[in-house]
């Protein structure tokens, strides 16, 4: 038999061979193709071909190495898939158990309102003022009703009853006194005064599932030249669509603060209001109390009424929290039962 | 206040239009230019059938003691059979029937129900007799006469059989109750509130007017007045009237008063409380004949001096603070506030004085305060009366009660004092108007507003120079002209723009940015973020407080025992939480809260405030309730200390040292320890005391507290760039066998001494204390890393280095390596 006829004989039986082979083929590739190989072997005999035979025996010969190594690649790419697959198989889980979550703990719901309600003024150029010195929770009876047009005898104190600590000093009832303390402070060169002052205020009531000894308001107030009670209603429907949504308006209501005058009362509309609405349809909630500051406040803050107007507004963070999640109990703000807390997330607040 | 619109149109040259839907909406105006509409109803409310009856015969019930059989004529062919149990039915009277299928409103259930004929014990009954109480009278207005029994017409009413009895007495009367403000004096009348919704609905105003028809007998003969101080009374005038017979108002009368929610008593007294809803000032009537001397003596309380008043009660004045009306020693009443039940006007009454004054709102809000009597006429004298208007009520009170008790009335006002009101004039710019409102408004349009609201004026080149009305007490300044024309303009119709002008940067402090960094940083370690009350017992205000010498600050008024004291602390209120939620099956708890301490300084000072942030945890540390294998596990000291560390690192506070501690005396003296960045305190962290989570049969707790003024104090931002090196790495690891007594911050700052600069990190990868060991030992394992930025290390030099920290050890601490 000549070379070229025991080598095509080779190809014929490693083909078989590497086809039906079931284990590892890298044996199979040293037996066929390695130093001491089967091919390798054959080859040796290239020596005693006639010169002139060669060069057709040695294209055999490649053909031979080519074949086998193209087919053993092939069958190991087709083995490691296979294997792989049996790995995948065997890894297989129920994707639909419960992931193992990091806990995140929530901000407060309160503390979201406030917060969302500080993004929003903060990008109406105000400023945030709740610092334990220009706004503090133990306040003077001077600042928190004096300074706000609240005389000793005033029968609007009636209006809210106060935790005193002496005759003289007292749990803030509001946080009006801020604005006191801010205008005392500001220089009007660096423009006018905006701000809002977030915090807590004390009443003396009996705790029940509407009213709280304790909660929370963030009093608003823009002094300058030119201040308008149109720029009020503008601020206020900015900040009312913001907290309950683009759709929903707004409307003033005549009322009586001792602190502002004109003053009104704002209620917010419970429904989205669409151009082809009836007046009866919108049902109005009273969300908050706000006005142009009365000249007697500005004057004892030091600044000249004639020259300066300004108005200012109270928010509940409590009542648009009650509101807006249906909350009906203000105790549950202050209890921390986690069963509360963690029902707030802060949905891509 | 309750305000009928019939009685209004009374005064409206056009009458308003008394329709359902006309009232709705006139409702919502006046809320969106005057005041909140409390209610808007009739007396009337949904009820039908009811008629007036005449009683034609009664008869006694063959088989009930209890009840009779009356016949009743109204105004049909034949006469209507009832059964009632009525126990002042006669005949001759006009009662009220409801019929057969009229619907009355149930007193008890507040329902509305339906009258079928009944079979009352085998005698039909086509209706039912009512008291005013069964139709919708709260029994608190219903004339005090038919208390018990059903209501009976006066002959004089002018009522027939057949009549729509709900008609006739008024009780398909549209009344809106305002809810007012406390500066809107005027609206607490009747002529005020015509004033305001004609003002609202562009009408002009008709005033009451009366015919005063005197005696020559002379008032002041029969009586004198005596004002102790000018301030306590600036307006004071009695008439007397003779020979008056004191008995019920008729029918048009009471009218008036029940839809204004007043019961009528008789007809001096009804006619006093008709003008005070009329003109808004109230009028005392005293019998005159029960004072002892005729001398009146306006004056402050004196010492020990008592007065029971018309709702029976006996009441200790307030000496100098009271105003008393009194005659001699004796007080008669409370001025401005409520009258003495002794000087009571009743059947036997024939000589009468009315008073009509103006008292000091001041002294009467204070005595209507302190007594809690919050009266119709306190209500009035507190915001304020018209000045104008006193002596004209006083007049015409006298000449209604003249027709009515058929008496006479004295010659002229006993008169002790009448202080002339001040005007104000106040002037208002077209300019100002439009700069505090942002409208665009004229000179007429000021002009029809101030004519809408009948106030006087003169027009000066673009200017309003306003005469106040005395009816208006609550306008003294200009702001409360441009709120006028603000509401009556109407808030709907002012622009909306935002404030322009020189541009503020709205940003935070880099505290507020730090605080809410804290917060954040909290949130992400996994704590909820707790709220928590203030007010607290003193106790716990001082709870988990080192230096309990720091003075608290305490309510002097408390509304109860659990709020007394502002809080020291915050722990304490967070376990508090805690507590909550362990009770409502809720065990795995991280809280946090962050908010202000107290702690009190001089009587008139304010109180120092510190923000401080403290958290606990209690419980498993996380749950994945099939997996818990994995991830339940108590949780423990270092848990919480690995918040602190944490949060510290993370908000930029170094150099912490943990300093093992006893002396929190509520915190465990174990494992708990103080934090400190260099010789800065910041707080502690560690195990609430056993002696307090045991007996609440409490998990064990793990908290910290901590001063965010001494951390924001202390913060620091060094970050800088450091190359990454990129020779490899070498660890080496030492197992050390130490005493128990030992601390790791001992032995790490020992290795960190010795180490040499090519170290990078330590690592203390296990610690060990077992029986396994010797008694008194305990045994740290670490791991050295060492590392050069600039060439790869060298083994022997490591080895050197790692030698020198192993013998540094040995001879420092006396550590064994294993």
């Amino acid at each position: 038999m000549s070379l070229s006829q025991e080598l095509t004989e080779l190809k014929t039986s490693a083909v078989a061979r590497i086809n039906s082979a079931a284990a590892d083929v890298e044996a199979l590739r040293v037996k066929l193709l390695g130093k001491k190989g089967e091919l390798t072997a054959l080859l040796k005999g290239m020596k005693d071909v006639a010169p002139e035979e060669r060069k057709a025996v040695g294209a055999i010969g490649n053909d031979v190495r080519q074949t086998i190594t193209s087919l053993l690649a092939a069958k190991k790419a087709a083995q490691d898939a296979e294997k792989l697959n049996e790995q995948l198989a065997a890894e297989t889980i129920d994707v639909t158990l419960p992931g193992s979550t990091p806990t995140i703990g929530q901000p407060h719901v309160l503390q979201q309102i406030i917060d969302e309600i500080e993004q929003h003024f903060l990008g109406l150029g105000f400023k945030i003022i709740d610092d334990t010195v220009d706004s503090p929770e133990v306040e003077t009876d001077e600042y928190n009703f004096e300074r706000e047009n609240l005389p000793k005898d005033h029968p609007a104190r009636d209006m809210q009853d106060t935790f005193y600590i002496t005759p003289e000093i007292l749990l803030r009832t509001q946080t009006s006194p801020v604005q006191s303390r801010a205008l005392e402070k500001h220089d009007f060169s660096k423009g006018p005064l905006k701000m809002i002052a977030p915090g807590k205020v004390y009443r003396r009531d009996t705790d029940d599932a509407t009213h709280s000894h304790q909660f929370h308001q963030v009093e608003g107030m823009v002094v300058g030249e030119n201040i308008t009670m149109a720029d009020l209603k503008g601020t206020l429907l900015s900040i009312m669509q913001e907290l309950f949504g683009e759709k929903h308006q707004i409307r003033m209501r005549p009322s009586y603060f001792p602190f502002t005058e004109p003053s009104v009362e704002v209620d917010v509309s419970w429904n989205e209001v669409t151009p082809d609405m009836s007046p009866e349809d919108i049902e109005w909630i009273e969300v908050l109390g706000a006005g142009m500051t009365h000249p007697n406040v500005l004057r004892m803050d030091g600044i000249d009424p004639d020259k300066y107007s300004a108005f200012a507004f109270g928010l509940g963070p409590d009542r648009f929290a009650m509101l807006k999640y249906g909350v009906d109990d203000i105790r549950q703000f202050y209890l921390n039962d986690v069963r509360f807390l963690s029902q707030f997330e802060r949905k891509g607040n | 206040m309750k305000t009928s619109l019939t009685w209004l149109n009374e005064y409206l040259n056009n009458a308003i239009n008394l329709d359902e839907q006309a009232v709705a909406d006139l409702a919502e105006r006046i809320e969106r230019t005057s005041v909140e509409i409390d209610s808007s109803a009739t007396l009337a409310g949904k009820q039908d059938g009811l008629v007036v009856a005449e009683v034609v015969q009664v008869t006694s019930h063959p088989d009930s003691d209890h009840m009779v059989i009356a016949k009743l004529n109204i105004g049909e062919n034949d006469l209507t059979q009832v059964v009632t149990g009525a126990p002042n039915i006669e005949v001759g009277q006009l009662v009220i029937l409801a019929k057969v299928g009229a619907h009355i409103i149930n007193h008890e259930s507040g329902e509305l129900m339906a009258i079928q004929a009944a079979n009352l014990r085998g005698e039909t009954s086509q209706g039912m007799v009512v008291a005013l109480q069964e139709i919708g009278f709260d029994s608190k207005i219903a004339p005090k006469a038919f208390e018990v029994g059903i209501h009976i017409f006066n002959k004089n009413d002018g009522v027939h059989p057949g009549d729509d009895a709900l008609e006739v007495l008024g009780m398909n009367e549209p009344v809106l109750d305002t809810d007012l403000t406390p500066n809107r004096a005027d609206m607490l009348s009747m002529a005020g509130n015509a004033y305001e919704f004609g003002a609202i609905l562009n009408q002009s105003v008709t005033t009451p007017s009366f015919e005063l028809v005197e005696y020559d007998t002379p008032a002041d003969k029969q009586i004198s007045i005596k004002i102790d101080d000018a301030k306590l009374a600036p307006k004071y005038a009695l008439r007397v009237v003779n020979n008056v017979t004191v008995t019920d108002s008729p029918l048009w009368l009471q009218k008036y008063l029940w839809n204004a929610g007043i019961r009528p008593i008789n007809n001096v007294v009804d006619v006093t409380n008709y003008m005070m809803l009329t003109y808004g000032q109230p009028l005392h009537a005293f019998d005159l004949d029960k004072i002892n001397d005729s001398k009146i003596n306006v004056r402050l309380a004196r010492d020990g001096e008592q007065l029971t008043t018309l709702d029976k009660q006996t009441r200790d004045l307030r000496s100098g603070e009271d105003i008393v009306i009194a005659s001699g020693d004796e007080v008669l009443m409370l001025a401005g506030v409520m009258g003495g039940q002794s000087f009571e006007i009743d059947e036997q009454t024939t000589n009468i004085a009315i008073e009509a004054a103006v008292f000091n709102p001041s002294l009467v809000r204070a005595t209507a305060r302190r007594h809690n009597i919050h009266s119709e006429a306190s209500a009035r004298f507190e915001r304020g009366v018209n000045w104008d208007a006193t002596f004209e009520t006083l007049d015409h009170a006298a000449s209604l009660i003249d027709q009515l008790t058929g008496g006479q009335i004295a010659y002229g006002q006993v008169k002790a004092a009448d202080e002339a009101h001040q005007d104000i004039v106040l002037s208002l710019t077209v300019i100002r108007v439009n700069e505090i409102l942002g409208t665009s408004l004229g000179l007429q349009d000021l002009i029809a507003i101030f004519d809408r609201l009948a106030f006087n004026y003169q027009v000066a080149d673009d200017k309003l120079i306003i005469t106040v009305p005395a009816r208006r007490p609550d306008i003294t300044i200009e702001a409360d002209l441009i709120e006028e024309v603000a509401r009556l303009f109407g808030y709907d119709n002012l622009p909306v723009t935002l404030p322009y002008g020189p541009t503020t940067p709205g940003k935070l402090t880099v505290r507020q940015r730090q605080i809410r960094a804290s917060r954040h940083i909290m949130e992400t370690l996994g704590l909820n973020q707790a709220i928590s009350y203030a007010l607290t017992t003193p106790e716990k205000a001082q709870q988990f407080v080192e230096n309990t010498d720091d003075k608290v600050v305490t309510l002097d008024y408390p509304m109860s025992s659990d709020r007394t004291t502002l809080r020291q602390n915050l722990l304490a209120g967070l376990l508090e939480d805690v507590v909550y939620n362990v009770n409502h099956f809720v065990h795995d708890i991280a809280l946090y809260e962050q908010g202000r301490i107290f702690v009190a300084n001089g009587d008139n000072e304010l109180p120092t405030e510190t923000e401080h942030i403290a958290g606990v945890l209690t419980g498993n540390r996380a749950t994945s309730d099939w997996q818990e294998h994995k991830t339940a596990r108590a949780v423990d000291f270092y848990d919480i200390k690995g918040v602190t560390e944490s949060y510290l690192s993370q908000i930029g506070v170094e150099n912490i040292r943990y300093v093992a501690t006893e002396r929190h005396d509520n915190m465990h003296p174990g494992q708990t320890a103080d934090i400190y960045t260099g010789e800065h305190y910041l707080g502690f962290v560690g195990q609430i005391h056993p002696k307090i989570t045991k007996p609440q049969k409490l998990a064990p707790i793990f908290a910290f507290e901590l001063n965010l003024f001494a951390i924001m104090a202390n913060i620091t931002d060094h970050t800088q760039y450091s190359k990454i090196s990129r020779f490899p790495q070498m660890s080496r690891d030492a197992a050390l066998l130490v005493d128990e007594t030992i601390t790791h911050a001992e032995i790490e700052a020992v290795i960190r001494q010795s180490a040499g600069d090519k170290l990078v990190n330590i690592t203390l990868f296990d610690v060990y204390e077992g029986n396994k060991l010797p008694e008194g030992k305990k045994s740290l394992a670490y791991t050295l890393v060492y590392q050069d930025n600039d060439e790869t290390l060298v083994e022997s030099a490591v080895n050197d280095d790692f030698k020198r920290v192993t013998e540094t050890l040995v001879s420092r601490l006396n550590v064994e390596i294993r």
